[in-house]
């Protein structure tokens, strides 16, 4: 049929480079100077929440981008990964990284279910399936006795990392913070380039082809899932922490709206992208909170206009500009 | 029957029938713009929500009551679909079919934020209208007279549109042009024009549902937000493929709801999601869908 090749029209960019580009490695070693000379100059309370989300971010890029799996629920990831470090840290007492630890178990763990039940399944259906299941997640924390319902888990105690540091103290907090994001990145990075990732991509162009290679394509696909679950446990669970509390934000529908808006206004399938879409949206909610409902309505405005009009996003217009993967 | 009276029993049942008039115009609206479009329409329950808007308007601007509406509230809605369609969506085509997934959530954002913007959260009271008021004592319950219109009537619209759809030439195009469009428009027939009117179309079934709503449940910016999460369970219960499958799965689910209700209150918000899983689980096409 002649729609064919239309359905298959991806959305992300390829790249034809295989491997880590060059500059892509310059590119991190910015990000990394100026996260780490930015307390100075930004508040680090903000950094701390901006950099949690752009990990958010960065692990739901991971499907969108080189699965092209859109999920529309990744907020119930967030949030619960953020209810469990925080009642683990408050109610059970234990050190920051064993709640959060534990968070990304959880979280893991609920991706591996959603998971199995949504994977066979592709493009809208997906996207409305991983909706519907987050909900049911949300009603859940609205319900469940340990979440304290529309009140949340409130005066998380940041604890001592590794019975050590005390986080309480807003330096070692940003740089624990900074530590494990850049961490998790470049984990995701490793992830991408190798040869998992690019089966991944091989799955995202063509996948009656990479089945007909013989990939078990639905066992690489979950796999992705999870990673992507896991580590939005650790972006929400080390956001409990830092921000010292849970509430069913996290958990709400429009939580999964914002890390969309925050990947797609970055660049979906760049590297970066979701980091720099992450810094507008959050910076924007901040600066602009004092407008109410109308965040809401430039949230919209947006959409529509990423997907109207610059659907490469920043990232990925830069990387056509200077004509290198970022 | 349970230590349920059976009072509370009907009441949460007719409740649900209520809900599920609303799940199977909403569903129905999203099946007939899948189709066409090959687009999941995420400003539905926006639309739904101006739909109940419009007809508000429409009583404290021009003094239009509710029989008025409900011929007006679809069609002036049905033409901001249309404005969506032509300004928008249709340079979506051939792309990739989240992008008009992720433009109508935007859409989404924008109608309900500007609506929150200038009515708040609460909700706006809308009389029924005289006609409808009062209601019948049928032994073993009291039925509201405008509840019992609402589901007749939701009923008499998702069969007219099945019978459009399914019966006559020009649901015979529609299908057609579903199943082919490069091929019906060599045959002369202007399918933009017919995506652009089937766009409208299914927005007027959502708008129609929001004045039908808008007695029952107040006017309020968010009475769509929620709810459009559940039709969209509801779709995937039923399976994206058949027009009578959305209608029938939208009014069983609505009465699903309204028992848990009564049994078990604490579900009754996440039934319809359980069934989902279990539906995904046994028959992952869907109750009534072509296989994927």
């Amino acid at each position: 049929m002649a729609d064919a090749t239309a359905e298959s029209a991806s959305i992300a960019p390829v790249h034809s480079a295989r491997g880590a580009a060059a500059s892509e490695r310059y590119a991190f070693i910015i990000m990394a100077l100026a996260l780490i000379v930015a307390p100075l100059a930004i508040y680090p309370f903000f950094l701390m929440q901006a950099i949690c989300f752009a990990l958010f971010a960065c692990a739901f890029n991971l499907l969108i981008g080189y699965v092209g799996l859109l999920s529309f629920g990744h907020a119930m990831f967030l949030g619960v990964a953020g209810y469990v470090s925080a009642h683990t840290a408050k109610v059970w007492g234990v050190n920051p990284e064993i709640a959060i630890l534990l968070a990304v178990l959880s979280s893991g763990a609920l991706g591996l279910i959603v998971g199995a039940l949504v994977i066979r399944k592709q493009g809208i259906y997906f996207a409305m399936i991983t909706l519907a299941l987050s909900q049911m997640v949300y009603f859940f924390c609205l319900q469940a006795p340990f979440t304290h319902g529309e009140d949340g888990i409130q005066s998380v105690p940041r604890g001592k990392l590794f019975g050590l540091i005390d986080l309480a103290n807003q330096t070692n907090c940003y740089i624990f913070v900074l530590v494990v994001f850049l961490a998790a990145f470049l984990l995701i990075h490793r992830a991408i380039n190798s040869p998992f990732g690019e089966i991944l991509k091989a799955i995202r162009e063509n996948e009656p082809r990479a089945i007909s290679l013989g990939y078990k394509t639905e066992h690489y696909k979950l796999i992705a899932f999870v990673l992507s679950a896991l580590l939005v446990g650790l972006a929400g669970g080390m956001k409990a922490i830092v921000a010292q509390n849970a509430s069913l934000t996290d958990v709400h529908w429009t939580m999964s709206g914002e890390v969309v808006l925050m990947t797609l206004v970055g660049g979906l399938g760049t590297v970066f992208g979701p980091v720099v879409g992450a810094f507008v949206i959050i910076a924007m909610q901040t600066y602009l909170s004092s407008f109410g409902s109308w965040v809401t309505i430039i949230q919209g405005a947006i959409f529509v206009a990423c997907v109207l009009a610059f659907r490469r996003g920043i990232v990925g217009e830069l990387s056509r500009i200077i004509g290198k993967p970022l | 029957m349970f230590g349920v009276s059976t009072q509370a029993l009907f009441g949460q049942l007719l409740l649900g029938l209520i809900n599920g008039s609303f799940y199977a115009l909403l569903s129905l609206g999203l099946a007939v713009i899948f189709g066409m479009l090959n687009i999941i329409n995420f400003a539905h329950g926006a639309l739904y929500m101006m739909g109940a808007f419009c007809a508000y308007f429409l009583l404290q601007w021009a003094g239009v009551g509710y029989w008025g509406a409900l011929v007006l509230a679809p069609l002036i809605i049905g033409l901001v679909g249309v404005l969506i369609e032509r300004t928008m969506l249709q340079w979506l085509t051939g792309l990739d079919h989240l992008y008009g997934l992720l433009l109508t959530f935007g859409l989404a954002l924008i109608f309900q934020g500007l609506f929150q913007n200038y009515f708040g959260s609460s909700g706006l009271p809308y009389a029924i209208p005289p006609q409808l008021t009062g209601g019948q004592n049928l032994g073993f319950m009291f039925l509201p007279n405008y509840r019992a219109w609402v589901v007749v009537f939701s009923l008499a619209v998702c069969l007219v549109t099945w019978f459009v759809i399914e019966r006559t030439k020009l649901g015979a195009y529609l299908r057609a042009a579903t199943e082919n469009p490069t091929l019906v428009r060599a045959m002369g027939v202007n399918v933009p024009r017919m995506i652009t009117l089937t766009y409208g179309a299914g927005v007027a079934l959502a708008a129609l549902a929001g004045v039908l709503a808008a007695p029952i449940n107040q006017v309020r910016p968010l009475m769509g937000a929620d709810l459009i999460i559940v039709v969209f369970a509801v779709v995937v219960i039923g399976g994206m493929g058949s027009i009578m499958g959305s209608i029938v799965t939208g009014f069983a689910l609505g009465l699903v709801e309204g028992l848990t209700k009564v049994f078990y209150p604490e579900a009754s918000n996440t039934v319809i999601f359980v069934i989902m899983t279990i539906v995904l689980l046994i028959k992952p096409a869907g109750l009534f869908g072509r296989a994927a």
